[in-house]
């Protein structure tokens, strides 16, 4: 058997916001059937790491190849499927389960055609998946939040990829929704599908994770096997208070202790620009 | 009512109602996908700025249907450009569209050396005096903007419900966003001599609201949007047709409060469909310690008792002052 093929590739890359550098030197390859946690604080840049990977930031430096092409010329956009990190599912007007999963196939559809047989059988499939089959005509407002986010992993799912992104899918989640999250995505990878996961928390996904990625700072602190939870928010990766050294892990940090996690904005909210400024930007 | 049908037989009576239908269906077409996208007022700011535009006809003589066009179509890109990229909100971007596109209106319209009541009429609507060609016109524009909402359905959808994903699914976001704007726009102008430019946005989001009281899937809120829309701009057309024999009666604002009435009445029935929905759902079968046996109960529960009565699991319960009471061989349980 051929080795796996390398679907994501992002070799040197920077993500820009504003004009301030967000990430910088980030160099991540996932292959074929790996299923990766990119890990990290608040800020840390893992939420604007993949949607980098997605496209929905241009990348200021570096080159992102998908599925051994460059981003610029990638059109095979049925082959993702990405799960953004939203509040609900909801929207304006009222929208029933199916018709959110059914957006799912958008991309491939043509034109000003109908659904087809295929097109039902895969909406069917996916809500199946993720256990809303018997929801499927009710208004997805009328949802949990919970439920609310496996219809959007139906959405993603819909579109039969092979390649998912989600972001945070289990923030605001509780804990039986989480098991039946864990469970999908448990499904989809013992499919052969290919998963980056945005997670602050693994909670029932750890045993899932083939490999951790963490995010400190808009930089890659760590790219290896998986790390539970309490490690990833020890202070080498900048996250929260922790008292016990990790001596297996290299770390870039200078052993002091945060006394309490830190927090920035990747590009500075700047309202009233006329104001006085900080004391350390004078 | 002799007098009322010789009325309807007239040329342009007839104009009238063919316009009416053409934007009853055009305008909350247009305006659910506006909702959608919580831009319920995106419609007024437009109308606004197609202000200017009407005046800018007068002004050079050109028709004023058509530059009004122009300006609603460059008006609603630029919402949509201050939206997309600027720090102002949405509505903040309106507001100043609102504002500029009123007064640059009444301005223009005084240098044209025109009166306020030739603005008027497209401020207000003036349906029963559209010519010929302007009823191909508003035929035809509004035939556009159906066939685009509908057709593409699927992908308006998508873009509307979630940007982000709809990127990644590979749509041109932007295309669709600036493609949803110029429908906003042209309807707008559409939707002009019928209801007026200030009233214009009430035919695309007051059937779209009361659609949506006793509405669940997007397909039949947009389907019932438009038949409400068409039945409100009609009928507001023949109610002041068959008023104005005993008074003044304009047939734009009569078509707005036709379809506000449609809201009134569709509002409450919606809440208490919605709140018997809700009484009426199962509850989750959990499993509990210990539940209470209720010994004395002065009532029978049973089918027509007049309580609510509440699957759970296996059973049912009957829901009265707080309680939760099913039925166990012969007393009750308190669930």
């Amino acid at each position: 058997m051929s080795a796996p093929t390398v679907v994501v590739e992002l070799t040197n890359g920077a993500v820009a916001i504003a004009g301030r550098p967000v990430l910088r030197g980030i160099d991540l390859c996932v292959r074929s059937g790996e299923f990766v946690a990119l890990m990290g604080a608040n800020g840390s840049g893992k939420s604007t790491l993949v949607r980098a990977l997605t496209g929905l930031w241009p990348l200021a430096t570096g080159t992102l190849s998908l599925f051994g092409t460059p981003l610029a010329s990638f059109h095979d956009w049925q082959r993702v499927g990405f799960v953004p990190q939203r509040g609900g599912a909801g929207s304006g007007v009222p929208a029933s389960v199916w018709e959110i999963v059914a957006s799912g196939r958008l991309a491939r559809r043509r034109l000003l055609r109908p659904l087809g047989r295929g097109d039902r059988a895969a909406i069917a499939d996916a809500l199946e998946v993720v256990g809303l089959a018997h929801r499927a005509r009710d208004g997805v407002s009328t949802l949990s939040g919970g439920q609310q986010q496996r219809v959007l992993i139906a959405r993603a799912l819909a579109g039969e990829p092979e390649l998912f992104f989600l972001d945070e899918p289990t923030a605001g989640v509780d804990l039986p929704n989480q098991h039946v999250l864990a469970d999908t995505l448990g499904t989809l990878s013992r499919r052969g599908a290919t998963i980056v996961l945005v997670a602050h928390e693994l909670g029932p996904m750890a045993p899932l994770i083939h490999r951790a990625v963490v995010m400190r700072d808009g930089r890659i602190a760590y790219d290896g096997p998986p790390l539970t939870d309490h490690q990833v928010h020890l202070p080498g990766f900048g996250g929260h208070v922790a008292d016990v050294a990790m001596a297996h892990l290299e770390t870039h940090d200078h052993g002091h202790h945060h006394a309490e996690p830190e927090r920035h904005d990747h590009a500075p909210h700047v309202a009233s620009p006329l104001d006085q400024l900080d004391e350390d930007e004078r | 009512m002799n007098e009322f049908l010789d009325l309807l037989g007239l040329p342009f009576m007839q104009r009238a109602i063919i316009a009416a239908i053409f934007t009853g269906l055009a305008a909350p077409a247009v305006g659910t996908y506006l909702v959608q996208r919580r831009l319920a007022l995106m419609g007024d700011g437009i109308g606004h700025v197609a202000v200017t535009g009407v005046a800018l006809g007068l002004l050079t003589g050109a028709s004023p249907t058509w530059t009004a066009v122009v300006v609603a179509v460059l008006g609603a890109v630029l919402i949509e450009v201050i939206r997309e990229r600027g720090h102002a909100n949405g509505d903040v971007a309106l507001a100043l569209l609102f504002y500029g596109g009123l007064a640059g209106g009444v301005l223009v319209t005084g240098l044209a050396g025109q009166s306020g009541a030739r603005l008027q009429q497209y401020l207000f609507g003036s349906i029963t005096t559209i010519s010929v060609a302007d009823v191909l016109v508003t035929m035809a524009l509004a035939a556009v903007v159906v066939v685009v909402c509908l057709g593409l359905a699927p992908q308006l959808f998508a873009v509307s419900q979630d940007q982000e994903f709809a990127r990644v699914a590979g749509l041109n976001i932007r295309f669709y966003n600036l493609l949803v704007a110029v429908l906003a726009a042209v309807s707008v102008t559409v939707a002009m001599r019928t209801v007026g430019l200030l009233l214009v946005s009430a035919l695309m989001v007051v059937p779209v609201a009361t659609a949506q009281q006793v509405t669940r899937s997007f397909r039949t809120t947009l389907g019932a949007a438009m038949v409400l829309g068409m039945l409100a701009s009609l009928g507001g057309l023949l109610l002041s047709a068959y008023a104005s024999f005993h008074a003044r009666v304009a047939p734009g604002p009569t078509i707005v409060l036709l379809a506000l009435a449609g809201f009134v009445v569709a509002w409450p029935v919606g809440v208490f469909l919605r709140s018997r929905r809700r009484l009426r759902r199962p509850f989750p079968v959990v499993e509990v310690a210990a539940h209470e046996v209720i010994d004395e109960h002065p009532h029978d529960h049973g089918r027509d008792c007049g309580h609510v009565a509440v699957r759970h699991g296996d059973h049912v319960d009957y829901v009265h002052d707080g309680h939760r009471h099913a039925v166990h061989e012969k007393h009750y349980d308190e669930h």
